[in-house]
């Protein structure tokens, strides 16, 4: 029988939250690393034992954790990320340049097929990869290369890469994303890039439809279809069927199209969750009801699945990197909010649950399913 | 002997009490002892200072003696009760809130 393992992010500290394939009963184990700020977890696709994970904290900078065992126990990688060459200027928030600085990491994205390869994206935004299980890092310079990187501007949460998507069928082809720069991807294995931003358009840039300096808060895909992907931008849920290279909004009937997560049913190519957000002002749900809209038809029909969630009186945030999903049948959604709280639905979103709801506030959910 | 005094999360780090003990050949300094820290604890290595810069991060703070050594010289020798391992050199956490 198949098991589940849910790997979950905090500020203050990570959780193991573990269940069989009936996903009713939990067992929750943490706070590992208590006190730090964990923005991510992720596991190997190809050793489940290998976990990877993202410590930080303002005091003390960054590192990062290797587990082979799961998650039992941890030890501390290399933690120097250092930018190829001089790393010039981004712009800030005025619009003025300012130096290229690491702060941390926002994802880690195992590899598909090595252990050992994980790619890595940081704060200011670039894209590190290790090739010896996190012995050492060096950046991927295409990427900051491209040409378009002093036009890059923080989103309030700073300029993070926060999405790495690595295609199963076409290993050169890799999709990130950048708060606030937008998509961009590679098909020769990051060597080169390119900005696949049109058809996005946001008001709070001074040309709305320019090549870069989108806030797009997530990007998911289902590997099946890889040359479809979902965005949840700061405002707008988009979609592409051509690799990126055009984008059409699918907001359709959400109450409000401004969210953080975007995940995609296991299963279900076409089958798609956000968690819409009051507005950028506002980050906490509509009215006080947490609500995930799911819309069966790859967009512009969206139906709110509510069982089991808070209708009233609820004012949490669901962050970019905290929600995913189980491969199991029916499909399990996971999402953990800013006040503590990770829910879970066996049933595709039908009916949910929550795991705990008293964690520190969740930065980042990943799931794992065990056979 | 040089004796250090962690803070709380840089012991939990390095799988240490609250106080270490290094060797420092040659002259007692800021940098001296850092290196040998984080030659014995590799882990702590970017924690307390920026690689690249060596210089320390901005919400931790060197005390030693009741003095505030934070914004002295790398190079400068640390006072001599430190030298001779009688009081610690201190890595402090400065009180930021969360």
């Amino acid at each position: 029988m198949s098991n589940v393992r849910v790997l979950v992010g905090t500020k203050k500290g990570a959780f193991v939250l573990k269940s069989d394939g009936k996903r009713q009963k939990w067992e929750v184990n943490g706070p590992f690393f208590a006190g730090w700020e964990m923005y991510h977890l992720k596991g190997s696709a190809a050793d489940p034992n290998r976990l990877y994970a993202s410590q930080s904290s303002g005091w003390f900078g960054q590192l990062i954790q290797r587990s082979n065992d799961g998650g039992k126990t941890w030890d501390a990688v290399d933690n120097k990320f250092v930018y190829d060459g001089v790393p010039g200027t981004h712009q800030w928030y005025d619009g003025t340049p300012h130096p290229w600085e690491f702060k941390r990491v926002w994802h880690v994205e195992p590899s598909l097929t090595d252990p050992d390869t994980v790619y890595a994206g940081v704060e200011d935004a670039a894209l590190f990869r290790t090739t010896d299980g996190g012995k050492s890092w060096h950046e991927m310079a295409g990427l900051r290369g491209h040409g378009s990187g002093p036009k890059w501007s923080p989103g309030a949460g700073g300029l993070g890469l926060h999405t790495i998507l690595l295609d199963s069928k076409n290993a050169g082809r890799m999709y990130i994303a950048i708060s606030a720069a937008g998509a961009f991807r590679t098909d020769d294995a990051g060597t080169t890039w390119k900005p696949i931003n049109q058809g996005l358009r946001s008001q709070y840039i001074p040309d709305p439809t320019a090549e870069v300096g989108h806030c797009v808060h997530r990007i998911a895909m289902h590997p099946s279809r890889p040359n479809v992907l979902f965005m949840q931008k700061h405002w707008d849920v988009m979609r592409t069927d051509d690799c990126g290279e055009s984008w059409q909004e699918v907001s359709g009937n959400l109450p409000t199209d401004f969210g953080f997560p975007i995940d995609v049913h296991a299963h279900e190519p076409n089958t798609v969750y956000v968690v819409p957000i009051k507005s950028d002002s506002e980050h906490f749900p509509l009215d006080g009801k947490l609500q995930v809209y799911r819309s069966r038809s790859g967009g512009n029909e969206w139906e709110a699945l509510t069982n089991g969630l808070p209708q009233r009186d609820c004012y949490v945030n669901v962050l970019r990197e905290a929600m995913a999903v189980d491969k199991l049948d029916k499909c399990g959604i996971y999402f953990g909010t800013t006040g503590g709280q990770v829910y879970a639905s066996s049933d595709a979103g039908d009916t949910w649950a929550p795991i705990v709801r008293d964690l520190p506030a969740v930065l980042s959910v990943e799931v794992q399913t065990l056979s | 002997m040089i004796r250090v005094e962690l803070p709380y999360h840089l012991r939990n780090l390095a799988n240490v009490g609250a106080e270490v003990q290094v060797d420092v050949s040659g002259e007692v300094t800021q940098r001296a002892v850092l290196d040998a820290l984080e030659a014995s604890y590799p882990v702590l290595r970017g924690t307390i200072r920026d690689h690249l810069t060596l210089q320390r991060r901005p919400f931790l703070r060197f005390f030693a003696c009741e003095q505030d050594l934070s914004h002295d010289s790398p190079d400068t020798p640390l006072p001599e009760s430190v030298a001779r391992g009688k009081d610690p050199f201190m890595v402090v956490g400065a009180i930021a809130g969360g």
